[in-house]
């Protein structure tokens, strides 16, 4: 009987998103059990913080400033690309872009399921994060939020052999479809027909297709293409540019206004 | 009335789902024993008058809340297990250690090919048997568990 009623709710969890807010819930409470699981390494950190020497801090303070000078400086420029790229978007009556706000958000926990790339931050809908919200680190784009709770979330990773997401390649814009493999360095490319315009070391974008990530942002590179002629497509393998399961701390891209379609 | 001592019991729960969400490095998580199971297998045996399927299913549902799997995943293969535990207890509490380490790396085996069938209709890949590797380490890791929980329980008089 019981059993019988477990296969149901595989079924359906499987098969329909019904049970979408009890995983909300869920994900709440989970949060204590990750919380406690990861206090070790937390300590670990926090030691491995105070006892450091005051060169290495003086150090690590004038190689930060240094970044920060570049990155200053970098952004300033942009600031200029990014008024002329409005204007002219509005020259040519196109639609007007979206403004996004980025959060940073800590891992405070991963699926202990080999088979699932999933990360839990510590942010949740208290803080504008809504599934679909896209998750990057400082090099790429990392996943997405599956559920979210009121102050935790659970982020699919885009290695999850479960995830896909569109993309094209920065040199010509070619466009594809990233899919997860299950292992942490690798996507595949899916359908792309054995005469397309790919070589090693494209890096590949988010085209924004779809609706669920913003265009643009960097996903990976592309490391290997095998072309066999007795196929219909290529084998090309990408290494996704996220580092997944270094990161410490996310950013959550939450993008104001209206939401632009939550699409498959 | 009087005490039973069965906090211990949610006491050795709550251990055991922190265990099956603690953090560790990407080639050990298909290693991890499976606390749960091996959990179900001791009390279950212990207390078959009191605790059976229905405990099993509800510390399923919950490591499935915790660890974010699929709800009903752990739920079926712990009320599975459960059954097989209920059916054999009688004959296990005989075995000698050796025969008990088989006995479980056979039932935390049958819960893992449970959780697996959930798996495979999720349409994960699963990579030949290496889901099955938590039943050998949990094999291994019962001889040192069971004792220790008997222990306990037997000093607190859990009922």
């Amino acid at each position: 009987m019981l059993g019988l009623v477990a296969a149901a709710l595989i079924v359906i969890g499987l098969y329909t998103d019904w049970l979408q807010p009890l995983r909300e819930r869920a994900a709440d409470l989970a949060a204590p059990f990750y919380w406690i699981t990861g206090a070790p390494e937390r300590v670990g950190d926090w030691a491995g913080e105070q006892l450091r020497t005051r060169e290495e801090l003086l150090e690590e303070n004038s190689r930060l400033k240094r970044q920060i000078l570049l990155l200053e400086q970098r952004s300033q420029l942009l600031a200029a690309v990014k008024a002329e790229n409005t204007q002219l978007k509005e020259l040519m009556n196109s639609a007007e872009s979206v403004d996004e706000r980025v959060l940073v958000a800590q891992v405070i926990g991963v699926s202990p399921d080999p088979l699932q790339h999933v990360l839990m931050i510590d942010k949740g809908r208290d803080d504008g994060v809504q599934q679909g919200t896209p998750i990057m680190d400082a090099s790429g784009l990392l996943g997405q939020v599956i559920e979210a709770g009121d102050s935790v979330s659970r982020v699919l990773l885009i290695t999850d052999a479960s995830h896909a997401l569109p993309v094209q390649v920065l040199r010509n814009s070619v466009r594809a479809v990233a899919e997860g493999t299950g292992d942490l360095y690798r996507l595949k490319l899916r359908h792309l027909a054995n005469t397309s315009d790919i070589r090693e070391g494209d890096l590949l974008l988010s085209s924004g297709l779809g609706g669920r990530f913003p265009a643009g942002y960097p996903v990976g590179e592309v490391i290997s293409v095998k072309r066999d002629p007795g196929r219909a497509f290529a084998e090309v393998e990408v290494l996704p540019r996220g580092r997944m399961n270094r990161s410490r701390f996310v950013l959550a891209v939450i993008s104001e206004g209206e939401p632009s379609g939550g699409g498959e | 009335m009087e005490a039973n001592n069965r906090w211990f019991i949610a006491v050795t729960v709550l251990m055991a789902l922190l265990l099956a969400v603690m953090p560790l490095p990407q080639n050990w998580l298909w290693f991890r024993p499976a606390f749960t199971a091996l959990l179900v297998i001791f009390w279950v045996s212990r207390m078959p008058q009191s605790l059976g399927v229905g405990f099993a299913w509800v510390v399923g549902l919950l490591e499935d809340l915790v660890t974010g799997a699929t709800l009903g995943t752990h739920a079926l293969a712990l009320a599975v297990l459960a059954y097989f535990s209920l059916l054999t207890y009688r004959r296990t509490r005989a075995f000698n250690p050796a025969q008990q380490l088989l006995w479980v790396f056979v039932l935390v085996g049958i819960n893992q090919v449970a959780g697996n069938w959930v798996h495979s209709l999720a349409g994960k890949p699963v990579p030949g048997l290496t889901f099955l590797w938590p039943a050998v380490t949990s094999a291994l890791l019962w001889p040192w568990m069971a004792p220790w929980l008997e222990l306990t329980a037997g000093r607190l008089q859990v009922r």
